[in-house]
């Protein structure tokens, strides 16, 4: 039981072998180079590393496609309340998690909230299968690692795309790879067997969960892989003050006009190769 | 990601095309009521439908189409989101934007707000100063079982009264989101290379939708 308080050195060496695999597969994902990237790619200053990016979104394309979704779309033919059940258990591993993260963003009765739900879910729900504190009026709050990184005032760093994960970026990465596991309960599960099947099960239920989503985003995207990204950065913001964040001052543009720069009037810039958006007419410049 | 983003997507549909209105009396309204009225009766509007609950999506398009445009301003939503390219297109590229940017809207989220069931209209509080014409009217969209879905609304007082510009869902602003997208095509091709695609990719959607 001692190195349970140690998570770092108990993490075994199973585990130290998939992320070695993981870093393996992604250098793999974003050196395969054979996807179309944008000539301008990398210049959003959000995404210096999108060219890299597009790669291991590419790759994750591959993976989903091959075998991600199809589980996925098995999964979903589960009876509805067989997929509650793991979807409410899967979310009260993380219950704990959510505790501390939301203690540590100074929210110690949220904080306290959420480990009343855990308490109750884990026991009365039976292993979190029913969700009873939320129809006690204990609602979820969701609150990650790179959410608190966030609150402390930490931003986001560049966007970043994780193998079979997806959209992140520097700061969520930390969080993700770095910090979660380590407050998610299935880390602690003693048996591999046990442990993977569940880490497994829990991607194809979130993957199953994002199957419409997925099929609106493919319609209604014009690029998916900038709709997801900006999508993602705008709700990690917004998670980030609770669903208020400050307008961000670039939006104001009442009609249309330079958001920030002042200086180039200039009808042609040049080519304009700083990522502006400004083009030449292609017909009629007032 | 970590949201039922099932959900969103059926808010978000519910967002954008549920301003339905008795006319103009509903206009005049203070911003969060008009909010308030008008997802409510759309949503009341859904459930009552046999035929969208059956799945008939051109039903909720025609009902779009009908109702929701007096109260949203599908030009100036798409102003914003082509941002500065819009300085430089004819009067007739604006009108070609707005209309393919309109239709690619409509036809993706109808079919998702087709879907939605016994979802309330749940208002958060609303603070604005009375001589304010630019205001966010924040709300929950609340299934019977699950999470609320946060979806907001901007909108603007206009001399016809206040226009919904810009939605968000679960944090997401639309015209935001479609900010980056557009500036690239604008970028590969010109203000007529937008066109091109919105226009594409509608008309790849209709025939989808006929087979």
């Amino acid at each position: 039981m001692q190195t349970r308080l140690l998570p770092l050195r108990a993490m075994p060496s199973h585990l130290r072998q998939i992320s070695l695999r993981a870093v393996v597969v992604w250098g793999l994902a974003g050196l395969a180079g054979c996807v179309t990237v944008p000539p301008n790619a990398g210049q959003d200053p959000r995404d210096p590393w999108e060219k890299f990016n597009r790669n291991v979104f590419a790759f994750n394309d591959g993976f989903d496609a091959a075998i991600l979704r199809p589980a996925a779309e098995l999964w979903a033919k589960l009876p509805e309340g067989m997929r509650n059940c793991f979807s409410n258990a899967f979310a009260n591993l993380r219950g704990p998690s959510t505790a501390i993260n939301n203690t540590l963003q100074g929210k110690p009765a949220e904080g306290l909230s959420d480990l009343g739900r855990f308490a109750i879910n884990t026991t009365v729900g039976i292993v979190g299968c029913f969700d009873v504190a939320s129809r006690l009026g204990l609602e979820m709050h969701r609150e990650d690692f790179g959410q608190t990184l966030g609150v402390w005032g930490f931003g986001p760093g560049p966007y970043l795309v994780l193998p079979i994960f997806g959209a992140s970026d520097v700061r969520d990465a930390v969080g993700i790879l770095g910090v979660e596991p380590f407050l998610d309960l299935n880390f602690y599960i003693d048996y591999p067997a046990i442990e993977y099947t569940i880490f497994a099960l829990r991607i194809v239920n979130e993957r199953a969960e994002l199957l419409p989503a997925d099929r609106l985003v493919r319609e209604a995207a014009l690029d998916r892989y900038t709709f997801i990204r900006d999508g993602y950065l705008q709700r990690r913001r917004s998670l980030i003050y609770d669903g208020n964040p400050p307008r961000e001052p670039d939006e104001n543009e009442p009609e249309g006009d330079e958001p920030k720069a002042p200086a180039p009037t200039t009808p042609e810039a040049g080519g304009a190769p700083t990522g502006s958006t400004d083009v030449k007419p292609s017909g009629g410049e007032e | 990601m970590r949201i039922s983003l099932r959900a969103a997507a059926l808010a978000l549909t519910a967002g954008l095309f549920s301003p339905v209105g008795a006319a103009a009396e509903v206009s005049t309204a203070a911003p969060d009521a008009l909010v308030r009225d008008l997802t409510t009766e759309v949503l009341d509007a859904i459930r009552a439908d046999k035929a969208i609950a059956g799945g008939d999506v051109s039903r909720v398009q025609k009902l779009v189409d009908e109702k929701v445009l007096p109260y949203v301003d599908f030009q100036k939503m798409t102003q914003l989101a082509v941002g500065r390219g819009w300085r430089s297109a004819t009067a007739e590229q604006r009108t070609a934007l707005t209309r393919e940017f309109h239709t690619l809207l409509v036809r993706t989220y109808s079919g998702a707000l087709s879907q939605v069931k016994d979802h309330k209209v749940q208002m958060k509080p609303f603070r604005a100063q009375p001589n304010e014409t630019d205001v966010v009217v924040r709300t929950n969209v609340v299934p019977s079982r699950g999470e609320p879905i946060q979806l907001d609304y901007r909108l603007e007082k206009q001399e016809a009264g206040w226009k919904i510009y810009d939605v968000n869902v679960v944090g997401v602003w639309l015209v935001e989101n479609y900010k980056a997208q557009f500036a690239g095509e604008i970028n590969a091709g010109g203000v007529e290379g937008l066109i091109k695609s919105l226009t594409e990719r509608n008309r790849q959607l209709s025939e989808q939708k006929k087979a």
